[in-house]
Formats: C-alpha cells, sequence, structure tokens
C-alpha cells in the first residue's frame, strides 16, 4: 500500500506546530493548510464516488429497460425537442467554463474576480432550468407525464377531444413510452436538484470570495464546489444522448 | 512466559492526574451539546440515538416472538404482525446495526486512534447525527401513524403497489438515513487517509482501523444504490411510474437487484466494524500481536470487494437464470475465504498469549463461536441447491441472526465495555458485565439454534400462524428470546451505575497498545495533551512500560 | 401429520434425499468447524490466562505455512460444496420432457392450479406418484413463492412472467404448501396440501368431477372468440409449430420461442416484429386475465407438428401458407 498521506513523518521528525498558531482559514483539526486542502479534496471525490454510484443506479435500470422497450424509447426521444437539449447542452458546458474561470481567478486571489465568475455560473445554471422549466410544460401538455393518464387524454376532456386526441405511443408502445418518461423525469430531476442544491452555495461562496475570504493558499471551497459543478455538467453530457438521441432518425415508421 | 527486556522507547502515558478538563465536563449546557462539533460527544448522541432505536426494535421483536409462541394468531391480528417484522426489521438494520459500531464506537475511536483532533469534517459529523435523527422521525412517524407491512426487504410489486401502509413515509426515512450513513463513512475514508499521525503508516494501523476503512468503502458506494431504488419505489406509490409494476410493463425483479446491492455488502457493514473491535480486544487481552496482522487487514478489504459481488444469491428461486444461479454462488463461496481466515487468526493469536478473561473478551470470544456458526451456515444458502429448500425459511433468519446479532452486536457490546472507561472514564462492574455476557450467549443460542431445525423442516419466514407441530421449536425460540432480553438490559443498568458509582478509569486500564490509550480518560476535547507520534507497529505490547503493563491490574481483573 | 420431533422433514421427492445428503455434509462442517474453533478459544483462553500483571508473550508474526493451510483447505471444502449444490440445481432447472404440466397461478391469497386436462383446484394440489410432474407459475398480483418442504423445492411466482419448476413425487401421502414469500396480510394462510396419488388413484380423481375445460380447449376457444385466427391462419405468423422455435426478428436478433415469449407477444405485440411482419397486432395487456393469457399459450403450444393426441386441438382450417 503506497503511502499517501502528506502527515505522515518518520519517527523523529520536528513535531507539528501547535494548534494555536492558526492560518487563515485553517480549521481546528487540521495541523496545516496544505493536509487541510487535501482532506477536502479527497473528501470531494469520494462524495463524487457516491453520486457515480447514485446516478449509476438509475442508469442501470434505464439500461435494462432501453434494452427491453428498445422501439418506445426511440419514439420517446424523437418527442423530446432535440434543439432544447442542444441548446442545454451548450449553457452547462459555458457555465463549467466560467467555473473553471472562477475557480482559476480564486487560485490567483483574486476575489471579486472569482465572485463574478461565480455569479456567471448560477446565471447560466439558471438559464439552463428556465428551459428546463419550458420543457417540462410542454410535456406535460403533450400528455406525456408518467402515470394513469400518459399518452391519454385528460379525465376531464370533453368528448369531441377525446376523439381528437392523437396518441403518442401505440397502445403496445405505451408501457415502455411511459417507462422511457419515467427515467426522463427521474434523471433530470434528479439533475436538476442537483443543481438547485448547487446554486445557493455557489452563492454563499462567491460573497465570501467577494468579501476576501480566500486566500493563494486557501481556496479549497471554491476548488470543491467547482469539481461539483463538473460533475453536475459531466452527469448531464451522459443523460443528453441517453435521452435525446437515441433516434433522430426521421419519422419512418418502424419499416 | 517470559517478560521481554524494556525496548528504548517505552509506549508510556503518564495521566496527568486532575482537576482537568475533558470533553464531558468542559460545559454543561444542553446548547454545548446539541451544536458540538466534537467526535466524542457527537458519538456520545449517536449513542443514545441507536439505544433508543435498539430497544424499539427489540420491543417489536419480543411481540413478534411472543405471537409465535402458539401456532394460531391469537395475540396479533396478521396485519399487525406484519408490521411488527416489517419495523422490527427496519429499525434494527437502518437505525441500529448499520450506525451502532461505526457511528458511535467509530466516531469516538478513529480520530483518536490515528492521533487526530478530531475527524476531517467535523461540522459534517454533526450533520449526519441531524440527518440520522431526521430519518428516525420520518420512520416513526410513519410507524405511529400506522406502520408499514412490507417487510425490510420491500419487495415490488407489493411494496409500490399492493401495500396500503405507509411505505412513501418509511421510504423516506431510509432514504434521508441513507446520507447519514454515506457522510459517516466518507468522513472515515478521509480522517484515515489524511489525518494520521507521524509515524502511523497504513501498515501499522490497527485492525479497527482497516474494518472501519473497509466498512466505509461499503458505505460510499452501496448506499446510493439503495436511496434510488427506494426513489423509484417512492415515485411508483406516487406517480404510477410503472417502473417495477409488471402491470405497466416494469420489471418487479430489478429491484431485487438494486435492493441486494446494497442490502447484501450492508451485512458487511454490520459485521466488518465487530470484526475490527474483536482484532482490538484480542489483542490487547492476550497482549499479543494479531497473527498474520497483514492478511487478517486485508481480508477486510477483500470482503467489502467480494461483498458487491454476490447479491444475486438472495434471488436463487426468483426466476433468475441458471448460469446467473451459479455464478453468484460461486463467487458467493469466495466470501468464506477471508472469513474464515480471520477466525483461524484470531484463535492463534490467543495460543501462548496472556490471556485475560475481562468482559470484552468474553464478547470478543462469544462473536468468535457465533460467527463462525453463522458464516458456516452461510455456506447452506451460498450452496444453490440447498438454497433452493431453505431460502424464505426460518433457516435464513437463524443464519442472519448469527450474523447480525451473535456477530454485529456482540462486538458491539464487547467494544461498548472495552472503550466503556476512555469515553467515561469510570470501570464498569466486572461481575454483572460477565453474568449479563454469559445471559446473552445462552439466550442468544436458544433463541436462534432451534430457528435453524424449524427452518429446514419448512417453516416459511413471516408466517403469523403455522402448522401446530413447529410449536415446539418456537417455544424454544421465545424463551430464549426471554434470556436474551434479560441479558440486554443488565448492561443498562449497571453501565449507567457506572456512571455515578464507577471506580475512575485510568489512561490505559487495559494496559492496550492504541494511541486512543495514551490520553486521560475521558479525553480532553483536543484528545491528547501533545501531538502523538508513532514508533512502533501495532499491538506491540514488548513497547509498552512495565508501569503500564503493572499498574492496572492489581490481582485479578474480576474484582471491579 | 403428528407432532413428533423431526430433524428432517418427509423425503417425497427425488429431491429430498439428494438435498438431505448435502443438508448432513453441510452440517458435518459446520459442527465440526463450529466445534473445532470453539472448544480451541475456550481451551487456549483458560490454558494461557495471564499469570502476572507484567508478562508481556513472545511476539509471533504469522506463519506462512499456516495462512496457505487455512485459505487453501476452506477454498477446497467450499469448492466441493459448490458444485455439489450446482449439481441439484441443475436438475432443478432441467425438468424431464416427458412431465404432466399442471398451471399455478398465485394470487392474494391463494394457489389456483389448473391440471392439462381440465380439473382445477385451489390451494391444492394432486400429483401421481413417481411421474414427473412440472409446473408453470405465474401470478396475477405480487410475488408468490411455491414451496413444497417435503419435496424440497420451491420457485417464486412473479408477475409478468413464467417461472418453471419440477418435482418427481416418491411417497404418496399429504404433504404442507406454502407460499414462502411474503405477499401481504394473510401472507401466511396462503397454505395447502400437495396430495400425492397412486396413479390410478390420481386419474379416478383427475375424471371425478365435472370436467372443466381442459387449457388448451379453453385456449382455443378464446383464440376464436377473441379473433386471433382471422389473423394468425392468413397474414399473421402461424401458430402451427411454433413452440421452441428459433424466431428471427426485424432488428436481427432471434429468440427460442418459448412460454414467455408467447405471453410477450400476446402482451406486448409489438415488442418483438417477426422479420417479414408488420407490427400490427394490438397489444392484449389487461384485455384478459392471466389465466386466459395461459389458456392461449397452452393452446399455442399444443399446435406441434404433428399434432398431439386427441386431435381436436388441431389448427383450424386454413393451412397456412409457408412462414416467411
Amino acid at each position: 500500500m503506497p503511502e499517501i498521506t502528506a502527515n505522515t513523518a518518520l519517527p523523529g521528525s520536528p513535531p507539528i506546530p501547535p494548534a494555536h498558531e492558526h492560518p487563515r482559514g485553517l480549521a481546528h483539526q487540521f495541523d496545516d493548510l496544505r493536509q487541510q486542502k487535501e482532506a477536502a479534496t479527497l473528501g470531494m471525490w469520494t462524495f463524487l464516488a457516491t453520486e457515480v454510484m447514485f446516478f449509476g443506479g438509475v442508469m442501470l435500470a434505464y439500461a435494462v429497460y432501453r434494452g427491453k422497450y428498445a422501439e418506445a424509447f426511440a419514439i420517446g426521444s424523437r418527442l423530446e425537442v432535440w434543439w432544447i437539449g442542444f441548446i442545454n447542452t451548450g449553457v452547462l458546458l459555458c457555465s463549467s467554463l466560467t467555473m473553471a474561470i472562477a475557480v482559476y481567478n480564486a487560485n490567483r486571489g483574486l476575489g471579486s474576480k472569482t465572485a463574478r465568475y461565480l455569479v456567471m455560473t448560477v446565471l447560466l445554471g439558471i438559464v439552463f432550468m428556465g428551459i428546463k422549466g419550458y420543457e417540462y410544460a410542454h410535456i406535460y401538455n403533450e400528455h406525456l407525464l408518467p402515470g394513469n393518464s400518459f399518452d391519454q387524454p385528460s379525465p376531464d376532456a370533453t368528448a369531441g377531444q377525446i376523439a381528437d386526441f392523437e396518441h403518442k405511443f401505440p397502445d403496445s408502445l405505451r408501457n415502455g413510452g411511459r417507462i422511457f418518461f419515467s427515467f426522463y423525469f427521474i434523471m433530470t430531476g434528479i439533475h436538476a436538484t442537483h443543481m438547485i442544491v448547487g446554486i445557493p452555495i455557489i452563492l454563499l461562496i462567491a460573497w465570501k470570495a467577494k468579501k476576501g475570504t480566500y486566500t493563494t493558499r486557501y481556496y479549497d471551497p471554491v476548488e470543491n464546489i467547482g469539481l461539483y459543478w463538473h460533475f453536475v455538467d459531466i452527469v448531464w453530457i451522459f443523460l443528453y444522448p441517453l435521452l435525446y438521441l437515441i433516434d433522430l432518425s426521421s419519422h419512418t415508421g418502424m419499416h | 512466559m517470559t517478560t521481554d527486556p524494556i525496548p528504548a522507547q517505552p509506549i508510556d502515558f503518564d495521566p496527568v492526574e486532575s482537576p482537568r478538563d475533558n470533553y464531558l465536563n468542559v460545559n454543561y449546557r444542553i446548547k454545548s451539546w446539541l451544536l458540538t462539533v466534537d467526535h466524542k460527544r457527537i458519538a456520545i448522541l449517536y449513542l443514545l440515538g441507536i439505544t433508543f432505536f435498539f430497544v424499539i426494535g427489540g420491543i417489536f421483536a419480543l411481540m413478534i416472538r411472543l405471537e409465535l409462541l402458539t401456532p394460531r394468531g391469537d395475540l396479533l391480528k396478521a396485519d399487525t404482525y406484519n408490521k411488527m417484522f416489517t419495523m422490527h426489521g427496519i429499525v434494527m438494520v437502518f437505525f441500529f446495526l448499520i450506525p451502532s459500531i461505526p457511528a458511535v464506537i467509530g466516531n469516538f475511536i478513529v480520530p483518536m486512534m490515528v492521533g487526530a483532533r478530531d475527524l476531517a469534517f467535523p461540522r459534517l459529523n454533526l450533520a449526519s447525527w441531524y440527518i440520522y435523527i431526521l430519518g428516525g422521525v420520518f420512520t416513526m412517524i410513519a410507524m405511529v401513524s400506522g406502520g408499514v407491512d412490507t417487510g425490510w426487504t420491500f419487495y415490488t410489486p407489493y411494496s409500490s403497489v399492493y401495500s396500503n401502509t405507509h411505505v412513501a413515509l418509511t421510504a423516506i426515512g431510509i432514504f434521508v438515513t441513507g446520507f447519514s450513513s454515506i457522510l459517516t463513512g466518507l468522513n472515515f475514508i478521509v480522517t484515515i487517509h489524511k489525518m494520521r499521525a507521524p509515524g502511523l503508516t497504513w501498515f501499522r494501523m490497527p485492525l479497527f482501523l482497516w474494518s472501519i476503512y473497509a466498512t466505509s468503502l461499503i458505505m460510499v458506494l452501496g448506499t446510493p444504490v439503495v436511496a434510488i431504488a427506494i426513489v423509484l419505489v417512492g415515485l411508483e406509490r406516487l406517480f404510477n411510474i410503472g417502473v417495477f409494476n409488471p402491470a405497466l410493463g416494469g420489471d418487479p425483479i430489478l429491484f431485487q437487484h438494486l435492493f441486494w446491492f446494497y442490502s447484501h455488502p450492508a451485512v458487511y457493514i454490520m459485521v466488518l466494524p465487530s470484526m475490527g473491535v474483536v482484532s482490538e480486544i484480542i489483542a490487547t487481552f492476550t497482549r499479543r500481536r494479531i497473527f498474520g496482522y497483514k492478511i487478517v487487514a486485508l481480508s477486510s478489504l477483500a470482503i467489502a470487494l467480494i461483498g458487491f459481488f454476490v447479491w444475486g444469491h438472495h434471488m436463487f428461486v426468483s426466476g433468475q437464470s441458471l448460469y446467473a444461479g451459479m455464478i453468484f454462488s460461486f463467487l458467493s463461496f469466495f466470501v468464506a475465504i477471508p472469513s474464515a481466515i480471520k477466525v483461524f487468526n484470531w484463535t492463534a493469536t490467543l495460543y501462548k498469549g496472556s490471556i485475560l478473561l475481562a468482559t470484552p473478551m468474553y464478547y470478543a470470544m462469544g462473536f468468535i463461536g457465533l460467527f463462525t456458526m453463522g458464516g458456516l451456515t452461510g455456506l447452506f444458502l451460498a450452496s444453490l441447491g440447498m438454497d433452493v429448500h431453505v431460502t424464505d425459511t426460518y433457516f435464513i433468519v437463524a443464519h442472519f441472526h448469527y450474523i447480525m446479532v451473535g456477530g454485529a452486536i456482540m462486538g458491539y457490546l464487547g467494544g461498548i465495555h472495552y472503550w466503556w472507561p476512555k469515553i467515561t472514564g469510570r470501570m464498569y462492574a466486572e461481575v454483572p458485565a460477565k453474568i449479563a455476557a454469559f445471559l446473552i450467549f445462552i439466550g442468544f443460542n436458544l433463541t436462534f439454534f432451534p430457528q435453524f431445525l424449524v427452518g429446514y423442516l419448512g417453516m416459511p419466514r413471516r408466517y403469523h400462524e403455522y402448522p401446530p407441530e413447529f410449536q415446539v421449536y418456537n417455544v424454544m425460540s421465545t424463551a430464549g428470546a426471554s434470556i436474551l432480553a434479560v441479558g440486554y438490559v443488565i448492561p443498562l443498568v449497571y453501565l449507567l451505575w457506572s456512571l455515578k458509582y464507577g471506580r475512575r478509569a485510568t489512561a490505559n486500564p487495559w494496559g492496550a497498545t492504541t494511541l486512543e490509550w495514551q490520553t486521560p480518560s475521558p479525553p480532553p476535547t483536543e484528545n491528547f495533551l501533545e501531538p502523538p507520534v508513532v514508533t512502533h507497529e501495532a499491538y506491540d505490547f514488548s513497547a509498552l512500560s512495565p508501569e503500564v503493563l503493572a499498574g492496572h491490574f492489581p490481582g485479578s481483573a474480576s474484582k471491579a | 401429520m403428528d407432532q413428533r420431533f423431526q430433524l428432517l422433514p418427509d423425503q417425497a421427492s427425488t429431491f429430498a434425499p439428494r438435498v438431505d445428503l448435502l443438508y448432513l455434509f453441510l452440517w458435518s462442517v459446520t459442527a465440526f468447524f463450529t466445534l473445532l474453533i470453539f472448544l480451541l478459544i475456550v481451551y487456549l483462553g483458560l490454558r494461557y490466562r495471564r499469570r502476572s500483571a507484567t508478562e508481556v508473550p513472545t511476539p509471533m508474526h504469522g506463519g506462512t505455512a499456516l495462512e496457505i493451510a487455512w485459505t487453501v483447505i476452506p477454498l477446497i471444502i467450499v469448492m466441493v460444496i459448490f458444485f455439489w449444490g450446482a449439481k441439484i440445481y441443475f436438475t432443478f432447472y432441467s425438468p424431464p420432457a416427458d412431465a404432466i404440466e399442471i398451471h399455478v397461478i398465485g394470487k392474494q391469497w391463494m394457489w389456483k392450479i389448473q391440471h392439462p386436462e381440465g380439473r382445477r383446484e385451489i390451494n391444492e394440489l394432486h400429483v401421481p406418484v413417481g411421474k414427473a410432474v412440472k409446473l408453470v407459475l405465474s401470478s396475477q398480483d405480487v410475488i408468490h413463492s411455491f414451496y413444497v418442504p417435503a419435496f424440497r423445492v420451491k420457485q417464486d411466482a412473479v408477475p409478468g412472467r413464467y417461472t418453471v419448476m419440477w418435482f418427481k413425487a416418491t411417497r404418496v401421502g399429504e404433504y404442507h404448501l406454502f407460499c414462502a414469500e411474503y405477499c401481504g396480510t394473510e401472507h401466511s394462510r396462503m397454505v395447502g396440501k400437495v396430495i400425492v396419488m397412486e396413479p390410478d388413484a390420481y386419474q379416478a380423481w383427475l375424471v371425478g368431477s365435472p370436467a372443466d375445460q381442459s387449457p388448451v380447449v379453453a385456449g382455443e376457444k378464446l383464440f376464436k372468440t377473441l379473433g386471433c385466427v382471422a389473423c394468425h391462419a392468413v397474414q399473421a405468423p402461424t401458430m402451427a409449430g411454433l413452440y421452441m422455435s428459433q424466431q428471427k426478428f426485424t432488428d436481427g436478433s432471434t429468440v427460442v420461442a418459448d412460454d414467455n415469449y408467447l405471453r410477450e407477444s400476446i402482451l406486448d405485440s409489438t415488442a418483438k416484429i417477426v422479420e417479414g411482419y408488420q407490427p400490427v397486432m394490438p397489444s392484449y395487456r389487461n384485455q384478459i386475465s392471466e389465466e386466459q393469457v395461459m389458456q392461449l399459450v397452452s393452446y399455442i403450444k399444443s399446435l406441434k407438428n404433428p399434432p398431439r393426441e386427441g386431435g381436436s386441438t388441431q389448427f383450424p382450417a386454413a393451412p397456412a401458407p409457408s412462414q416467411r
């Protein structure tokens, strides 16, 4: 097992400085800023490992049904508005860029610049979720919300509306279609939840950055929220093809 | 028996005599407890939480055993009984066993064992306690408002479509508690990686740290998968999304895969920490380095790793393919190897040791015996042709109680006794402790051994009523459960008693070598008076100064 | 059954002695090692009690030979157990071709059973001694598990698919039938009896009550009333000889047309489209009951080439044109 720790000194090495000599930002349980930074970074990576397993579980379930209901999933993906996913991918990538710039500035000790780019990241995140909300509304209006009335006229519809209702899925593919849209909402919903959790934290860190809390030696929170945000971004990079790009061929019917 | 020459740099701690501040008396206000970031105080908070849930779960267990005293369902109605065993399982697994050793003993001991002032993320640690309590509150609300009757396994489509009980609320409770588990594991991983004292290399680490490390890996990597599975069940109940509902094209077996992917390794979350505790106890009370230390350390990691690939052995009769069954069975047998290695190494450590049969050692020896039994009966279940007959019978119930109660709880109680002087600064009373340990061992075997037999005869688990020919075994089981209950109540009494009347503990009452004993009992808030440095491999008893060896055991240990 | 103190349940199937032998072997291993370890720790614990407070035993760092021994020996033992158990399981998964096929549907909280000749029963299963019996299980609500301890067999009945189990009873008598997978409030009352009879008595029993239609006949009627026959004799794939034949689909994949395939094709008709056909068949999900699905499947299975004895199940009229 290789030695990984920084603080493992050989016996007889100089004693650790007493705890009361506190550099700015050093928590009481750590010996020095380097140890603290390494701990924070490892902590975040461990957390991301948890996240990978979390999304991994739902993607596994997705894969099972994608195999089982390939045709329904293809129809489902064509019912998504592909350019919405495309634009959102771009928006999110830009937010990752601004996040990276924020971390870069934090590293150089530029607090207010860091704050500015963090706020831009948040704004892009909000744009992403706005577009997402528009898409949710669209899918809702198409009667594609999973549940009992999936791809059916609403329960209070008039006889005429029922007669005019155009089903998106043939009867025998409706179950597969419902499952596709269930996964659509679960996966994008969990993804959006991660953004909703991230945004206030970014704002808090931006405020602290503006205040000048961070130094060139201590800016772990900026770096770690950056890791988190990039992770959220990468999840989307997986979700986009899984949900939107299954089958872009035009509606040629089945054969 | 010879006494080795005293080495150049003895492990020696001369406790600073009182008056002094320790983590307990530094502040008495309730706020100082509820907002504490001290890992030791958080451990105490956890201790209160899990003791509460242990009592709740224990009451459910007694109700179950009383009902099963007679073949007819005469004490409880069928659905009440179903709720009893469901809530017994949920409370005991998610709110007692999983947090027990890691969150109580681990929280207290891990930072001290690595020689740190605290865990890497103290505020996160406090947050995980609140999350645990929040999850507990959800679950308790579900229970008092009518309960849940799906079994702790939540099999779909019963849980997701057919049950009329509070499944969603309970699912939220478990989901929330899962995060507490994840955050605790994360904290341990980072602490063990980054905060070890100078000189404490990986292979100088006490075995408890190795087992906690392995446990934490499972917590971090397994828990999220069951979290998502439970989210899907909840969504299916609320919105009819159809993912596990065959009537809507879903696959109920997929749930079982997701569930057991976590819940099988979760068994190792429960038993690995106990193994770590047992290693510590055996080393200290034999004054020996654990035989084959490196292999024992690595076997913890091996168990954690292999444990992730055997979940399908819960599903041999679910209709999964023959070949899946073969592979899962084959892999399951490989968990037996590291477990066997541990048992043999512990036993070998006793050979020519200097053994003190104090209460923790009673529990450790009880653990080895019961865990061996539990592990070997696991071979029945891993074996395909045998599992077809015994799965979902009382054989299974007996087997996993041997692991979880005979294993995990014996280890937990052993650990509580072993570290009690460190945690409270008081010695518990040795005589009642030994009586309780003995009662627990007897009561446990009487409760669960007959269940192997009645299981093989074919009594299915989760039965409220059963054919009369099974009664004799059930009577034995209920009798044993009564003894077990008494055995569990006694420690509650004398441990509380010791808080006020117990003999004051010295810094190192057992003559142990690990770092947590090189600071006063109870420790100061910052754990160590000066930062420790490690210059010895783990369990080097020859490095103990004769004062430490001699000072704390006047005569026999049993004179408490 | 009397209340005598038993350690093994009745042995009433060909599986029972095989499983019991493995059981005894496993208990021998368990008892040997548990006692070995337990007696050793008690003995060593007493033998090497601490004599003086300052004594420190000679340190010991393990022995490679010992470590190898207690890695390899358990490994050998568990591999023996693995192969032994797997062999029994393999038999359990391979029902003989001539087995009597009985349909079992689990529902909260009863077992509904139908024999191939048509006789139905609830919570009781009559079977002849000495003949292989294959049960095709399904469930119309939650997961159940069909468990006969005296036979040492158990199989989950899973909604939405068929599972199969088989046994050959070896002793006349009445045995417990349990539901072994928790299925809700009255789970512990989802119990019944398996009655093993002499073959003659079984035959007599089969015709003993006013006979129901056999599932094949009922399936044939359904095939007509549901209108299946309108297409499946003309522009859709024919059913004759379909069962257990290789099917090739439009996406290039192939599958053997077993019970689960037939079931899926009825319920999710366009999930797999046979090469050369259009996905035009409507779905029958939620249109017909679990039992009706089973009858249709039975009927389709009966359309083997050559036709099954008894004649009446021959495919109606219009011999199909070549299949592709």
